[in-house]
């Protein structure tokens, strides 16, 4: 990481590297394998079957769940990756700032750690700063990206939305584990309500 | 040279001491307790100052007659204290604070291992390495 951000500010004579992408892929993999353990026979089958709370033939196969839970098997599942997933991106945060902040000088404020976030680490990891970051100065942060990396090969627009949520879960835990890093407890969420634009919530908690 | 190196972390328990083996190890854990205070105080005091630089390296932080203490702090909180023979006259601000700088990368790549879980004490061979470098050579 270190080698990739300095050799891209450097312009590197105009060749452009492929590492940027090789992130995107390894993603886009932990994505679908966390995903791919829990019993999920695929979007549109499976979303009927949520709502009206049928048990599916996929989830009675399995010997651990009584026939009839099916929905709630599901959600758990679901629930877990996303939790494992944000986990993931908990210690990649921890390591990365530490790694990051290592040349800067000492934070001031709050908002000195949120401007190295929206600067330094979305340069680092995505290859381009946050669009707009706004807070109401009682401790809540919105960063908004119109443009996100993980989102724009997705859609353009309304079209899987659903989806969507799933990809931005480690990329919550990223920011809230270099928010540990740097000293902050905070609890991060993100919305999306048209790809690839979405929004970051970062609430810091007062201990 | 140093005489002791100690990795403290947030929360001010040690993640990692190491000093040269002498009759009285227990004085170096205690000097580098005590320079904690000092740590604090400073810290608190560059948040209060108005001055735009805010650097990492915290400098001497006290001298007694027999060893010199130095400091450093990391944005993450982590400070790293180095005990110094007074003695050796010949070493100078600058190679403290390249000597913090080794330290402050090779804590780094001990975060980055992800065998490594933050909060845990440093075992790291690497590092371990890295800080006989740094220390005198008593035999």
């Amino acid at each position: 990481m270190r080698a990739r951000s300095a050799g891209r500010s450097l312009g590197a004579g105009g060749r452009r590297m492929a590492d940027a992408v090789l992130f995107e892929f390894l993603h886009t993999e932990m994505v679908a394998e966390l995903w791919a353990h829990d019993p999920d026979p695929g979007p549109g089958v499976h979303r009927e079957q949520r709502h009206t709370r049928v048990p599916t033939a996929t989830c009675s196969a399995s010997a651990s769940c009584p026939p009839g839970c099916g929905a709630l098997c599901v959600r758990k599942g679901q629930n877990m990756s996303l939790s494992v997933l944000e986990g993931m991106g908990f210690r990649v945060g921890q390591a990365l700032g530490e790694r990051l902040s290592r040349e800067t000088l000492a934070y001031r404020e709050e908002l000195d750690i949120l401007k190295f976030l929206c600067k330094d680490l979305w340069m680092a990891v995505f290859q381009k700063q946050m669009d707009s970051l706004r807070t109401n100065h009682q401790g809540t942060y919105v960063l908004q990206d119109n443009s996100f990396p993980l989102l724009i090969r997705m859609a353009s627009g309304l079209q899987y939305l659903e989806e969507a949520p799933k990809f931005l879960a480690f990329t919550c835990g990223l920011l809230r584990g270099t928010l540990c890093t740097l000293g902050v407890k905070s609890l991060v969420t993100a919305s999306v309500a048209a790809l690839p634009a979405c929004k970051f919530q970062v609430v810091i908690q007062k201990s | 040279m140093a005489v002791c190196v100690a990795v403290i972390a947030k929360e001010n328990y040690p993640l990692y001491i190491r000093s040269v083996p002498t009759e009285n190890e227990l004085k170096f854990h205690y000097m580098v307790h005590t320079s904690l205070d000092v740590v604090d105080e400073k810290i608190s005091a560059m948040g209060k100052a108005l001055v735009d630089q805010r650097e990492l390296y915290l400098g001497l932080l006290y001298p007694t007659e027999d060893y010199k203490v130095y400091g450093y702090v990391t944005n993450s909180r982590v400070k790293f204290v180095m005990v110094v023979d007074s003695s050796n006259t010949a070493l100078r601000d600058n190679e403290i604070r390249s000597m913090f700088r080794k330290l402050h990368s090779s804590y780094t790549d001990v975060m980055c291992n992800p065998f490594y879980n933050p909060g845990d004490c440093i075992q790291s061979r690497a590092f371990d390495s890295m800080v006989t470098s740094m220390m005198i050579q008593v035999c």
